[in-house]
């Protein structure tokens, strides 16, 4: 992190940069939306043919690849909202509802 | 009010030129070391309708920026507007009016009530079209105004209209403003 | 008083055309505009330096004044010098972005020729536009005659620059009575224009790839707008002491010196008129007239009405028997236009014991004559000698009456 906001509840009117600018690129990962969903996306990696599409079209850049290939969701910012299911073409993505995850680790 | 305080009033049609012939005074004011403030009553430009403008000259600077209540110089490039309009309202019983026509200033008044005022007269449109070769009566009231007032010498508007015009206009056009000014200096008639 | 003595170097210029020709001087990065009456004459003109290769700014012909003042502020982020005019119902137009300009800390400068707002429809001076605005985060400078605003335009992005303002800056004259006016201007040197303004002090912008950054973000409901508004309060109150800086360095270039507060005949006055605007040249002969006849007239001129310098105002009232302040814009339904309340406040708050009255003239282009300056004047001699002053506005140069 290179702008240290980890007191900014704290501060006061001298403490922000003029005019409410971010003075660092790609600080939204630290905002972790996770928590505003209420279906987990899961592949099924023997039905996956690593297409890419759902890497392609999940908004909020959730879908982990490596290599040209996915291998997981990022549900610290995942929101569930289901688009990677939907455009699945061979259906290896499905959703399930998170209270069946309650208390276990991801 | 200083006494060295001249306020000019100008009457025109829009079209005649009078705005460029106040700048032209100002800044025959400027090279004489004076003090000047010019400014057209403000409005839409209207090729043809009546407009107003102001000219002060002082020895003073000048602070005031309300319209001339009371000027001492009333110039009129149209005179079909003296039927229309009272160009002698507020101007004192001494002020000068110059008035742009081929009449005399006796016929003139026999027609108009200009009170005790000066009434001198120019054919300036005439003089115009003559010199430069368009019916525009600003410059030629340049020279009247030079004449009727003294403010400034013939020779310093000939020298101000060759220094000012000579940028921008070719020689022909140049001397044919000279020429107006000189003839209607020396056919003023009062 | 003596004449011009130095003759080559006065010019007859109009106040747009002096404004334009400081913009050709500081040759700023942008210029986007939308012309609109009264202030017409100022792009216009600047454009045609464009067009020549006079300058080497980029010039936008928006669609629109809000659209002009979204492309500066997109223009100003991106780290460019940039400048724009306007006048009217085209301020009217900016008012959103003008907020988002103050509070994104740009420091844009516009021209803001006073004109009306409609209706009815009237394209002459008063000061509704920029009073309106007053409020939006701009500093705001008025200024009396072409001189004024040519030399404000000169000091404007050395204060709205400066560190520790870092604010969008606007300049007022009046609406034709200065715009349209030819009048006698001393202009500096094209070098000792860029020397005065220089370079911008360094400031993070949207054009340092190796040091990205995200302006204009949202700020919800446990967020930090509240902060941000209270620093841009505290980047005005630094603007005052930077704004006589300037002022002060200005002096040292050229000898005409400025202050918030230009004062006149203040040191003994008994009445006094506090004054924006070319009013400020008319109010001051009249003032001489009658301090010949004895009456001790004081006039002061704001020239800074935002920041407002209130304590500057309270101490040059402090003597002061009985005040008029006169407003060239109302506020309908208040207890006077927006000049008398923000010195009603600054003489209550110090305990400053003068009678006030407010005057209100030139709405829509309503002449000022002198003899309505006399007048005011009368009236406070007599509230000076017991005379009560009425609480409501007393208008100047109404019909009727």
């Amino acid at each position: 992190m290179k702008w240290d906001i980890s007191d900014i509840k704290n501060w006061g009117p001298d403490r922000h940069e003029p005019g409410a600018l971010i003075p660092e690129a790609g600080n939204a990962k630290y905002y972790k939306t996770g928590g505003w969903r209420t279906e987990r996306p899961l592949r099924d990696d023997e039905t996956c043919t690593q297409c890419l599409f759902c890497y392609f079209f999940c908004p909020d850049a959730s879908v982990i690849a490596e290599g040209q290939k996915v291998v997981d969701f990022d549900y610290d910012h995942c929101k569930g909202c289901g688009i990677c299911a939907v455009e699945c073409p061979v259906d290896a993505i499905t959703m399930h509802p998170e209270s069946e995850f309650r208390g276990k680790s991801e | 009010m200083s006494a060295r305080l001249t306020e000019v009033r100008w009457h025109a049609r829009g079209g005649q030129g009078a705005v460029t012939a106040a700048k032209m005074v100002a800044e025959l004011a400027v090279e004489r070391g004076k003090h000047f403030q010019a400014f057209p009553e403000y409005g839409p430009e209207r090729s043809g309708a009546p407009i107003v403008a102001f000219t002060r000259i002082s020895d003073e600077p000048i602070q005031i920026y309300s319209p001339i209540e009371s000027p001492n110089v009333v110039l009129v490039l149209d005179a079909t507007l003296l039927g229309a309009i009272d160009v002698t309202d507020g101007a004192p019983d001494d002020a000068v009016v110059i008035v742009n026509t081929d009449q005399s200033p006796a016929d003139l008044k026999a027609q108009v009530d200009f009170g005790t005022r000066r009434v001198l007269t120019v054919p300036a449109t005439e003089i115009a079209g003559q010199t430069i070769g368009r019916r525009i009566p600003n410059t030629p009231m340049i020279g009247a105004i030079a004449k009727a007032t003294g403010l400034f010498t013939l020779d310093e508007v000939e020298e101000h209209l060759r220094a000012s015009f000579g940028k921008k206009f070719s020689e022909k056009v140049v001397e044919g403003n000279v020429e107006a000014v000189r003839r209607a200096y020396n056919e003023v008639r009062e | 008083m003596s004449a011009i003595t130095t003759t080559a170097k006065v010019r007859a210029v109009t106040g747009n055309q002096a404004v334009a020709l400081a913009m050709k001087q500081i040759d700023p990065d942008v210029v986007a505009a939308y012309p609109i009456t009264p202030q017409t004459d100022v792009v216009q003109t600047f454009s045609q330096y464009v067009a020549d290769g006079a300058v080497r700014a980029e010039f936008v012909t928006a669609e629109s004044e809000h659209s002009a003042m979204s492309a500066c502020i997109g223009s100003a982020a991106a780290g460019a010098r940039t400048m724009t005019a306007t006048s009217s119902a085209g301020f009217a137009l900016m008012w959103e972005v003008l907020f988002v300009a103050a509070s994104m800390r740009l420091p844009l400068v516009m021209t803001t020729v006073n004109r009306a707002l409609s209706g009815p429809i009237n394209i002459h001076c008063d000061h509704s536009d920029s009073m309106g605005g007053r409020d939006t985060g701009w500093l705001q400078i008025y200024n009396e005659d072409a001189q004024e605003a040519y030399d404000a335009t000169v000091m404007s992005f050395p204060i709205a620059e400066h560190a520790a303002v870092r604010l969008p800056l606007m300049n007022m004259y009046d609406g034709f009575i200065i715009s349209g006016a030819i009048g006698p201007l001393v202009p500096l040197s094209d070098g000792q224009v860029q020397a005065f303004v220089g370079e911008a002090p360094p400031y993070k912008h949207l054009l340092q790839p190796n040091d990205p950054i995200t302006v204009g973000p949202f700020d919800g409901l446990h967020g930090w707008y509240f902060e941000h508004k209270i620093a841009q309060n505290r980047a005005m109150e630094a603007a005052l002491p930077v704004i006589q800086e300037t002022y002060d360095r200005f002096a040292e270039l050229t000898g005409r010196r400025y202050h918030h507060l230009m004062t006149y005949g203040m040191e003994d006055a008994e009445v006094a008129l506090v004054v924006i605007g070319s009013a400020a040249g008319t109010a001051r002969s009249v003032m001489k007239q009658l301090r010949e006849e004895g009456i001790k007239a004081g006039i002061v001129k704001i020239r800074t009405f935002r920041p407002f310098p209130t304590e500057e105002l309270a101490r040059v009232l402090s003597g002061v028997k009985a005040v008029g302040i006169m407003d060239r814009a109302d506020s309908y339904g208040a207890q006077g236009g927006p000049l008398y309340l923000e010195v009603l406040a600054a003489l209550y708050q110090r305990d400053v014991q003068a009678k006030t009255v407010n005057f209100v003239y030139g709405l829509g282009g309503r002449d000022l004559f002198p003899q309505n300056i006399e007048d005011a004047f009368r009236t406070l001699e007599a509230a000076a000698g017991g005379a009560d002053l009425p609480y409501y506005r007393i208008y100047l140069n109404m019909k009727g009456e």
